[in-house]
């Protein structure tokens, strides 16, 4: 086990350094980077969902003053190895998906490029296209693995034997859906490519500048390297500040490549793309809808006999992508027989992408909403069945919990809120038209730790640099870095800078997977460790010193999770069926709290986003023409200011080292998860109407 | 964005006058450049009208209220007049959009905005009212927000403002200014049916300007309700809408006026409700009665169903909230 370092500027309440800059547009974000000659790129789009390009006329783009080039696959630059089915744009004549790029038309304005494009005449040759999930599809496969490299299927006991025992006295069979729903982070996906000109053989010598809005710059240039011909070495990117991302910027995607073609046949020109509204329906990714079944078994005491969770997802053909949907259920709650399954049904749409809580949103919204009809059945309450089947050990593979503080947050939050006032039966309470009830989930997140990598710190004129490639998409990274390198080193924290988001510096995991803070923090840490070793506390002008993060020895013998309880009161009207969440409690077990300001941020937002699903978001594919209809802000609704109306998040003291050095566990996606199913619970006891499909629109609820 | 000439008018006459045969007035721009840049709409030339002296609220001896076609929705939410006669104009104003477009967006704007269907908007599908003859992608797709009123085979989309629905209500005379002088169109006229040309949404003639609005005095409405129901709390366009002003003496419906929103093709007056309710005590049941008099006329299918009950039940919800209201200042 590590040592604690000293917390003098850890759990500090800072507000985020880089705060100021943002709410007065001063930031500059990708596309406002300012560039010498840049040309504006706008792209031609597949109209059919399934099919070829049997030609293209670009005669009257070409005639519009201003456009320089227009790009498909006759003339774009050759890609080297296919390393990835969803990049290897413009490369041959297929269509994989409605809205795939298979061109584009760089000229010297926005607006020429955007109206060449629209002139450009493409003839198809049409296939018949299949867009529309359906969950008995006879196509449907199991996947090797899932996201996050758990596998498909899962079985301990016998959980079929065990619904069908004498003992099985209480038994749920239910199915549950969640919708396609898209991240749509205010600022869109956005870059600027710049190909240099000047050959040179040297490894190190920068051919491609990309100035990009990404979860952090490592995976860019490996991903692009293999693509374009170059050494990940050669690709510099800058994405110093990220207007929101939720997974969707976490690897690259297409529009970075059909830039950085661009740019090699038009050098030394500064390519700009930001991608339009409609445009983030197709090409930057989705949380794929799901179809899920849960059967459970319990006991005359409420102990979970048997539990079985099977989800069918759809998936693109052109390259898998499948949520852990079911992987929750196998750490939540100790049960003897326990089989779940994953399947996915192939379809001619875009490419599927980890979306804030990938799996563990979608499978909690099932296993939560399951476990409070199981509790009504049962005639408990619904903390009391948590508690009831709360495990010594992770069920899945026996080994202890580095912490587990599930049925603390269950016990303090329901004290906090107020559960006690809660009617047992549903539809006690009511205001004028409004029904009130109240409802409960838990909510987990796993660590995600992949290996460990790197940071530096470097000693320049009497301060402390703190290097990495981390990335700050909106989650105070940049803040909570500086106050765990200011204790590590032992300085005050106007002594430190945080640099990250550029290439140049040390490996780093990108912001996904709620690791920043833990494997970040741990990198710092060591790198702050070694520093001190060499040179002391009198350090020499320059002095720098690179370290990987270390956990301690042992951190494989445990079991490593987040884990939260959500409550949620809603009013439901009884003329028109609306649903206002009107109050919102989140209280977590979530490691070590770095900065209470910022950590407070990222719980509600995540609280605030699970509200969003739960009550409005929803992408709606049209089958007969295979893309997504309600593709913009008026169509997809995101929760307005007006829906958030009291949102808290509380945390209890944890301190995990089996997580990192710092104590800490992430955050950035525990505080989603169990929202949907918390405020379908109170719609519940509300209404007694249970709603099993998201979201929970008012035309699921008026009679 | 295609490309197109700008030319700012000086005056009315000088804005009709100026518009050419492919070309289009621009004043708050939050629905125009918006089209201009999905490319639904491609005029040639736009005559940016916003600058003109319309801008004004005023009242007449005889009690007509007059709206210029510039009036800001803000300002028009927010004007003393409005406020104290006619509320459920302001309440419809102050539903509608986001802040920042109702300070932008004009009442000649709103009045000529255009549907939201989903597929209006989108290129890639097939639309009679944005381009006539390639069919109706809404009718058997997405049809969540389908009209249950004024839908025809060619067109079921559903009109989208919030201020045009207490309008219906109030009998609103639109005035527009043409090269051959001024004219009159009530509203009930003003916006038109689908038939078979889906394309046009109003009576109004190409190079008409709409000036003003004019609002004849309705003593009642002072007690009148806009209610919009929707997904979200703020920020989204109706799923449906009422309009309505009560006038009640002794319990009895003297008068009504209700329209509804979200439903139609275009603004609906509610006149069988209205007619329904006349004369009839002021219960809950004859609220009812008159919700499903209107609504017996509704075409749905089984994405837009729920919207009948949701009528129903909202119609009633007004409808009694008003005779309560009357209620309390008669006792």
């Amino acid at each position: 086990m590590s040592t604690a370092i000293k917390k003098a500027n850890i759990g500090a309440a800072l507000k985020r350094i880089d705060g100021s800059l943002k709410v007065t547009g001063t930031a500059p974000y990708a596309y406002e980077h300012p560039v010498n000659n840049p040309v504006h790129l706008y792209p031609i789009v597949a109209a059919i969902a399934r099919g070829k390009v049997k030609r293209i006329d670009a005669s009257a783009a070409e005639k519009i003053p201003g456009v320089l080039l227009v790009m498909t696959h006759e003339n774009s630059p050759k890609l080297w190895i296919k390393a990835d089915a969803d990049l290897y744009i413009l490369q041959s004549t297929t269509i994989h998906y409605k809205g795939q790029f298979i061109g584009a038309v760089i000229a010297e304005t926005p607006e020429a490029a955007r109206y060449a494009a629209s002139l450009v005449n493409v003839e198809y040759d049409v296939e018949p296209h299949d867009t529309e999930f359906r969950h008995d599809a006879t196509n449907i496969y199991a996947p090797k693995r899932v996201n996050a490299f758990k596998p498909a299927e899962s079985v301990r006991g016998d959980a079929v034997a065990a619904f069908a025992s004498t003992q099985a006295k209480f038994k749920l069979d239910q199915t549950y859906t969640t919708p396609t729903e898209h991240h749509n982070p205010l600022e869109p996906h956005a870059v600027i490519a710049i190909w240099n000109d000047a050959f040179s053989l040297s490894p190190f010598n920068t051919r491609l500048t990309l100035f990009d809005a990404n979860q952090g710059v490592l995976a860019v240039p490996i991903f692009l390297g293999v693509l374009l011909g170059l050494l990940p070495s050669q690709i510099a990117v800058f994405s110093p500040y990220v207007g929101g991302s939720f997974g969707s910027k976490a690897l690259p995607h297409s529009h970075i490549l059909l830039a950085a073609m661009a740019a090699k046949l038009l050098r030394g020109r500064a390519v700009k793309y930001a991608i339009t509204r409609q445009q983030m329906f197709v090409n930057v990714g989705y949380r794929p809808e799901s179809y899920q079944h849960i059967r459970m078994a319990a006991d005359a005491d409420g102990k979970l006999l048997a539990v079985e969770h099977h989800v069918v997802a759809p998936t693109a053909r052109l390259k898998e992508y499948v949520d852990q949907t079911a992987s929750p259920t196998r750490v939540m709650y100790g049960t003897e027989n326990l089989y779940t399954t994953h399947r996915a049904a192939p379809l001619d749409v875009p490419i599927g992408m980890f979306m804030r809580g990938p799996g563990e949103f979608t499978g909690m919204f099932a296993l939560e909403t399951a476990l409070d009809e199981l509790a009504e059945q049962i005639g408990l309450d619904p903390i009391e069945l948590r508690i009831r089947n709360e495990p010594a050990v992770d069920p899945e593979d026996g080994k202890p919990f580095s912490t587990r503080n599930l049925v603390k947050c269950l016990r303090n939050g329901a004290i906090e809120f107020g559960w006690q006032q809660r009617s047992t039966a549903p539809r006690r309470l009511r205001e004028g038209e409004w029904l009130i009830g109240m409802g409960v989930a838990s909510a987990t997140y796993p660590n995600q730790h992949i290996l460990s990598l790197r940071a530096r710190i470097r000693f320049e004129g009497g301060r402390y640099k703190v290097e990495l490639q981390a990335a700050d998409i909106g989650t105070g990274a940049l803040t909570i870095l500086g106050q765990i390198g200011a204790d590590a080193l032992d300085v005050n924290l106007d002594q430190i800078d945080v640099v990250l988001g550029r290439t140049g510096l040390p490996w780093a995991m990108p912001a996904g997977g709620s690791v920043g803070t833990y494997e970040w923090g741990s990198s710092i840490v060591a790198a702050a460790e070694k520093f001190r070793k060499k040179y002391g506390i009198s350090p020499p002008e320059g002095a720098k010193l690179t370290a990987s993060g270390k956990l301690p020895k042992d951190y494989k013998s445990y079991s490593r999770h987040a884990f939260g309880a959500q409550f949620a009161e809603v009013k439901v009207s009884d003329v028109t069926g609306e649903v206002r969440v009107t109050r919102m409690l989140g209280m977590f077990g979530a490691g070590r709290i770095i900065n209470p300001i910022t950590a407070r941020s990222q719980f509600i937002g995540g609280m605030t986003m699970g509200l969003s699903a739960a009550l409005f978001e929803e992408s709606v594919i049209d089958p007969r023409f295979g893309h997504v209809v309600n593709n913009d802000l008026a169509g997809y609704h995101i929760a307005a200011h007006a829906d958030v109306v009291d949102i808290r998040a509380k945390w209890i003291e944890e301190f995990d080292p089996y997580f990192g050095p710092t104590g800490a566990k992430g955050i950035g996606e525990l505080g989603i998860v169990g929202v949907p199913a918390a405020i379908g619970n109170a719609i519940y006891n509300a209404t007694g109407k249970r709603l099993r499909s998201l979201p929970f629109t008012p035309d699921k609820l008026v009679v | 964005m295609n490309p197109f000439d700008y030319q700012r008018a000086s005056s009315v006459a000088d804005a009709v006058a100026q518009l050419g045969s492919d070309g289009a007035f621009l004043a708050g721009g939050t629905n125009l450049v918006d089209h201009l840049r999905l490319g639904i709409r491609t005029p040639t030339q736009l005559v940016d009208i916003s600058r003109l002296p319309l801008n004004e609220i005023t009242r007449s001896e005889d009690g007509v209220l007059r709206i210029g076609a510039l009036v800001r929705n803000s300002d028009m939410a927010a004007h003393p007049l409005i406020r104290r006669h006619l509320p459920v104009l302001a309440q419809a104003l102050l539903a509608g959009a986001s802040g920042q477009l109702r300070n932008m967006a004009t009442t000649g704007g709103n009045m000529l905005q255009r549907t939201r269907c989903v597929y209006f908007q989108d290129l890639t599908t097939p639309c009679n009212k944005r381009e006539p003859g390639t069919g109706c992608s809404a009718r058997e797709g997405f049809g969540r927000y389908n009209a249950l009123f004024g839908a025809s085979v060619e067109c079921v989309a559903v009109h989208p403002s919030d201020m045009c629905i207490p309008l219906a209500a109030l009998d609103a005379l639109v005035v527009v200014q043409g090269r051959d002088g001024e004219r009159r169109i009530p509203f009930s006229n003003f916006h038109r049916l689908p038939g078979d040309t889906p394309d046009v949404d109003t009576n109004l003639a190409h190079g008409e300007l709409l000036t003003a609005l004019e609002i004849s005095p309705l003593p009642f409405a002072v007690n009148s309700r806009y209610r919009k129901v929707r997904d979200r709390a703020s920020y989204a366009f109706a799923l449906v809408s009422v309009a309505a002003a009560l006038d009640v003496h002794h319990g009895i419906v003297h008068d009504a006026r209700i329209a509804l929103g979200g439903a139609s093709y275009k603004p609906h007056r509610a006149l069988k409700a209205e007619a329904a309710l006349k004369g009839k005590p002021a219960t809950p049941e004859a609220f009812l009665a008159a919700a499903n008099a209107e609504l017996a006329d509704a075409k749905f299918s089984a994405d837009n169903a729920f919207k009948v009950p949701m009528l129903r039940n909202t119609i009633a919800a007004v409808l009694g909230e008003l005779a309560q209201a009357t209620q309390g200042e008669q006792a």
